[in-house]
């Protein structure tokens, strides 16, 4: 950082040389400069700044553009990026390129991967196309991993906010509820909710959404916490602005950058956990899903080892490419990692 | 001239400690107000009372009584506060770099207040955001509304808020050691602007600062502060002539004054001994645990604050006894 006020200091205050030379060749002249009549508060009286304080201004590029570049820049993150859109593209073709249920027994079971052009990826053992499969299980993955992650990040925002914000008794009770839900295996209590209810797409959706938010609870309520005490927030107090406006337009914009890092890794865990359900047989039945062709393959592992091979590694690749793209916005929306880059 | 302000019996209570026991003054419309004192003397608690937003776990006494035009306010329910808040009375704060919210633009920060204390609609507020960037002498106002605040200086950060608090036309503008956070040169250009928009909006200023030299050039009225008492009140001419309190004339002789004929090296820089947490627990005159001239009745109540004559209050029997009539002794 420069320090233009120093330079710009021309009248009133003359400053004394930087620092006395050792033994100038020269004899200097007066040694200090002529003082000049000063009256005796003289530290508010100083030469004009205007134009330093706005040259220096109009430096840094608004901050969503620099987080957008340093995203772009990030080799990782935009590999992982490009993978999700690929597995986006694919669920938005599905009904395009496999208009028929894949569901449905459409030729022999147990085709290999290139044994029959019509299957490239083979058939399992009743006869559904693993290809369609894979396709429409991204509809159904991608479907309650967004969805989930919007339940969970919802809820767990709004009471991480209220709690962090009004503090005090709202806060101990609020916390004493987050507890109660992270003290549970967090699968248990999903397989539970699933159980009770009846499977399908819906519940097993606010199923996980139930499950995850928590964890935006805790995190949303220490970003309040922390907000709530900035000069910025008094400000806005002292302006009359009631609690509502508060915590929506001057907090929760501050708050968001690590809340929307951890929901893209929610989107991951929301994935693994409709995998893990539908592995277990507690899916919803009337859809293919990802986790339900594992679990359909599991009793072939030996002979047909690409039918549990192939979702399980579309899933850690879908998994891999949302953690990435967490790294990356983490590191795009995280000021002190920027500045070292 | 009416009060705009009429503070009677202040008092502000923390669970452990009473930083302030009993303040009262006035502030009249159009008027700068100063109110001076070292750290934990209690102005900036002061100001948070007036604006009714101390910490949660301070209170005001029961005969606290806050007179915003006639009007008191000390137990105003929250709801109508809020609307008095930013309207009638706003604030400015200290750290000019924290003070505005990062994340929006500032010309929406400004056109916000707008909407709410003014009902204006969404684009007349913008309009009026930029004509008040140009009031408070920020270049290219137009331009700047959409930048976002850490594209702006310190001073012109400490401009923007001072926009913020002066967009609803407020009757009284509390600054809280406004220009602290800004170097010399930005300082007196900031005071120079809040001098010039009390005497166009006619708006009464309260400046809370313990920088000597920002109260005797922009102060009309001065309030010295300690430990939550005030223990003289006089125009800064008088303050800084005939300092009459003990304290006062120590912060005085402490600070180093610019003069051609003197160097700071020429001799040693006078201190006033001991710190502010002596005043802790005194039941007398808070500073007499570090005055030269206390005596024993000193230590036993507070001395009233006695008139000196135009203008000039001083709470110390001690200094001013030639002055005041010797029945006016410690005891009352």
């Amino acid at each position: 950082m420069s320090r233009p006020h120093l330079t710009l200091v021309s009248d009133g205050l003359t400053l004394p040389p930087e620092a006395e030379a050792p033994a100038p060749p020269v004899p200097a002249a007066p040694a200090e400069p002529a003082p000049v009549p000063l009256s005796a508060w003289s530290n508010v009286h100083a030469a004009d700044a205007i134009r330093a304080s706005s040259a220096q201004a109009q430096l840094a590029p608004p901050d969503s553009r620099r987080a957008l570049k340093a995203f772009l820049k990030n080799p990782t993150a935009m590999t992982g990026f490009v993978f999700l859109v690929l597995v986006v593209a694919a669920a938005l073709a599905a009904p395009v390129l496999y208009p028929d249920d894949p569901l449905a027994m459409v030729a022999r079971p147990l085709i290999w991967p290139g044994q029959d052009p019509d299957f490239p990826l083979g058939t399992d053992s009743l006869g559904r196309d693993v290809a369609a499969g894979l396709f429409h299980g991204a509809r159904v993955s991608l479907m309650v991993g967004l969805a989930a992650t919007a339940i969970g990040l919802a809820a767990g925002t709004l009471v991480g906010a209220l709690a962090g914000y009004f503090g005090g008794r709202l806060d101990a009770a609020l916390v004493r509820l987050i507890e109660i839900f992270q003290s549970i295996p967090s699968f248990i209590l999903l397989i539970v909710l699933v159980a009770i209810a009846q499977p399908t797409m819906a519940t097993i959706t606010v199923a996980i959404g139930l499950v995850t938010w928590p964890t935006i609870a805790r995190l949303a309520r220490a970003e309040f916490r922390a907000i709530r005490a900035k000069e910025f927030v008094a400000a806005a107090k002292s302006l009359g602005y009631g609690h509502t406006r508060i915590i929506l337009r001057e907090i929760l914009p501050n708050a968001l950058p690590p809340l929307i890092v951890t929901a893209s890794v929610m989107v991951a865990s929301a994935i693994l956990n409709e995998s893990a359900l539908s592995f277990m047989g507690m899916g919803d039945p009337n859809v293919v899903s990802w986790g339900s062709m594992i679990g359909a393959g599991r009793e072939l592992l030996r002979t047909a080892w690409f039918l549990t091979a192939l979702p399980g590694l579309v899933i850690v690749f879908t998994v891999l490419a949302l953690n990435l793209i967490g790294d990356g916005l983490n590191d795009a929306l995280n000021p002190r990692m920027s500045a070292e880059r | 001239m009416p009060a705009v302000l009429d503070v009677r019996h202040l008092s502000i209570a923390f669970p452990r400690a009473t930083p302030v026991p009993d303040l009262s003054f006035t502030i009249e419309e159009g008027e700068t107000l100063a109110l001076v004192g070292e750290s934990g003397s209690g102005k900036s608690l002061t100001a948070l009372a007036l604006m009714r937003l101390l910490p949660r776990n301070a209170r005001l006494g029961a005969a606290s009584r806050i007179l915003f035009s006639g009007r008191n306010i000390a137990q105003l329910p929250e709801q109508e506060m809020r609307r008095l808040r930013g309207r009638d009375m706003a604030m400015i704060f200290q750290e000019p770099m924290t003070s505005l919210n990062p994340v929006m633009t500032v010309g929406r920060q400004i056109a916000e207040v707008l909407e709410l204390h003014e009902g204006l609609s969404c684009r007349a507020a913008r309009k009026r955001a930029a004509e008040l960037l140009d009031l408070v002498r920020i270049p290219e106002a137009h331009h700047r509304l959409d930048a976002y605040p850490h594209q702006f200086s310190g001073g012109q950060r400490q401009r923007v808020m001072i926009a913020v608090a002066i967009a609803a036309h407020p009757r009284l503008l509390i600054a809280d050691e406004p220009t602290t956070a800004l170097d010399v040169t930005i300082q007196a250009q900031i005071l120079e602007l809040l001098d010039q928009l009390r005497r166009d909006l006619s708006m009464a200023l309260l400046l809370i600062t313990h920088d000597l030299g920002v109260v005797a050039q922009w102060a009309d009225r001065v309030i010295a502060l300690y430990a939550g008492h005030k223990v003289e009140e006089a125009r800064p001419q008088l303050l800084f002539g005939t300092p009459a309190h003990p304290y006062t004339q120590g912060l005085l002789a402490a600070s180093p004054r610019l003069r051609a004929d003197y160097h700071y090296s020429d001799g040693p820089l006078i201190e006033i001994p001991g710190s502010i947490v002596s005043a802790v627990g005194e039941k007398g005159c808070p500073f007499a645990p570090r005055c030269p001239v206390a005596r024993p009745a000193c230590r036993a109540a507070m001395p009233p604050l006695l008139p000196q004559g135009d203008g000039h209050f001083v709470a110390c029997p001690v200094t001013t006894l030639r002055e005041a009539p010797h029945g006016h002794s410690v005891g009352l």
